[in-house]
């Protein structure tokens, strides 16, 4: 089973280290941008490195108590969350939806909340 | 060492490395680059992050604190997103609970809040297996739950009782303050206030002032001056953990 999640990721991951070739057939993710604009890197970048940038993140901001910085998930869930369901998981959420298709599961959400939050949007300054 | 050894952060080290030696590069090698070093630039970062010349202590004056209020308790979890509904009532977190005393002899009520008393030597971090119980530069006590396996040793350790498990899913935590079943968690002296130059919610709730926070290390705060001038108590100040949190009136 862990072998076959492996190879599934290692599939995906050849996928999108090549997003000019396209397999005749293969279904996509779908992948909406709910607040066009630019992300904290260029995309391909982001597709390949963002779960490194948030590992980091969560060290600094956790045990060094350094915050405002460009990786930090709060950031990702303000920018990311859909305008319909207010959240980055579920059905068609930014995150969800890439992370199904690469057979991802995040136990991130039993504590960080998915949904865009108001309170936190203002404190950090942040339009949702 | 606090900071857990991991990739992401050998490479940090490396690229500062490479940034004390002069080189200004991202690339260490072709085809090898560091996206960390863009997120390193202090000048990107507001926040510079706890630094251990300041020690963030409170002092409670427990006789200006009501028998019956739970002000602070209430503040404490609407800041902090502990608003669900127990299965079994017995296992509700309890970041700041109200506690009283009663001296039998002279039928003397008190009453005053128990929190984590944020020890310069905590018990609970020197028992946690991962390293998940750690103290920050500032003296603030935390269970990093990104390592926390749910062991509970730390809770056992306490003296103070301070910590809680959560035994059941959460899904309406405040997006500012993650936390979720299966880990220990504790005051965290509202963390995500206190790095914004804010005061802990229970600080600024209580109606009394009985609560006042600051940097014990600073001479000129008012903290570190009542307890130059009053008289203050380490609750069991005989096991000499050199507590963040000092009381008054007791
Ligand atoms: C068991 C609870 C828990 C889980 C699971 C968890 N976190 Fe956290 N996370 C926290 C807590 C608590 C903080 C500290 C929040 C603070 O002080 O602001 C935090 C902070 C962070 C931060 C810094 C704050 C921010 O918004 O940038 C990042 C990044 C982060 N976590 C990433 C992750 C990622 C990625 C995952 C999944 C792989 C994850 N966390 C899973 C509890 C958790
Ligand atoms: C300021 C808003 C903003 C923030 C903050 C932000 N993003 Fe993005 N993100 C975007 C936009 C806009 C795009 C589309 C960019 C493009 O297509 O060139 C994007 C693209 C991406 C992609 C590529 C999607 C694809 O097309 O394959 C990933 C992955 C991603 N973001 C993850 C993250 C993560 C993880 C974080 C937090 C660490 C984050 N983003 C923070 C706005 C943001
Ligand atoms: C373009 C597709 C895509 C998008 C969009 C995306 N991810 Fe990912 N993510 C992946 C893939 C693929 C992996 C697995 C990579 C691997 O295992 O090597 C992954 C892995 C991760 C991991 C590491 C998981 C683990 O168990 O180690 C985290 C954390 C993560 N993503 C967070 C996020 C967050 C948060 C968002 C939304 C803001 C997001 N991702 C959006 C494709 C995506």
């Amino acid at each position: 089973m862990a072998l076959m999640k492996r190879a599934l990721v290692g599939f995906a991951a050849v996928l999108l280290l090549a997003p000019g070739v396209s397999i005749a057939g293969a279904a996509k993710p779908v992948i909406t941008i709910e607040n066009p604009g630019e992300c904290i890197a260029p995309a391909e970048e982001m597709r390949r490195n963002h779960m490194e940038m948030l590992k980091h993140q969560r060290d600094r901001t956790m045990r060094q108590g350094i915050r405002g910085e460009k990786a930090s998930l709060n950031e990702c869930i303000n920018c990311h969350a859909s305008k319909t369901t207010g959240s980055v998981t579920g059905k068609g959420g930014f995150c969800e939806s890439c992370h199904t298709y690469a057979a991802v599961n995040l136990e991130c959400w039993d504590c960080h909340q998915p949904k865009a939050g108001k309170k936190h949007a203002e404190a950090a300054g942040v339009k949702p | 060492m606090n900071q857990p050894e991991d990739k992401s952060r050998r490479s940090f080290i490396g690229a500062a490395a490479v940034g004390v030696a002069g080189l200004g590069t991202i690339a260490l090698a072709p085809g090898l680059h560091l996206v960390e070093v863009s997120q390193a630039n202090p000048t990107s970062a507001p926040s510079q992050g706890a630094s251990s010349k300041v020690r963030w202590g409170m002092l409670i004056d427990t006789t200006k604190c009501a028998t019956g209020c739970d002000v602070c308790v209430k503040a404490c979890a609407t800041e902090n997103g502990i608003n669900e509904t127990l299965k079994d009532a017995r296992q509700g977190s309890q970041w700041i609970r109200k506690i009283d005393l009663k001296d039998p002899k002279a039928d003397h009520m008190h009453s005053l809040p128990m929190m984590c008393q944020h020890c310069a030597e905590p018990p609970c971090v020197d028992v946690c297996p991962t390293g998940a119980s750690f103290k920050r530069a500032d003296g603030i006590v935390l269970v990093d739950r990104h390592t926390c396996i749910g062991c509970r040793y730390c809770m056992m350790a306490c003296p103070y009782k301070a910590r809680s498990f959560v035994h059941q899913p959460l899904t309406e935590q405040n997006p500012e303050v993650p936390r979720g079943l299966g880990c220990v968690e504790s005051c965290t002296f509202c963390v995500h206030r206190v790095d914004k130059g804010m005061k802990p919610a229970c600080v600024e709730s209580c109606p009394e002032g009985a609560l006042t926070f600051g940097d014990l290390n600073d001479k000129n705060s008012e903290i570190a001056q009542r307890i130059a001038r009053e008289s203050s108590t380490q609750v069991r100040a005989d096991l000499k953990l050199n507590l963040g949190v000092r009381y008054q009136g007791i």
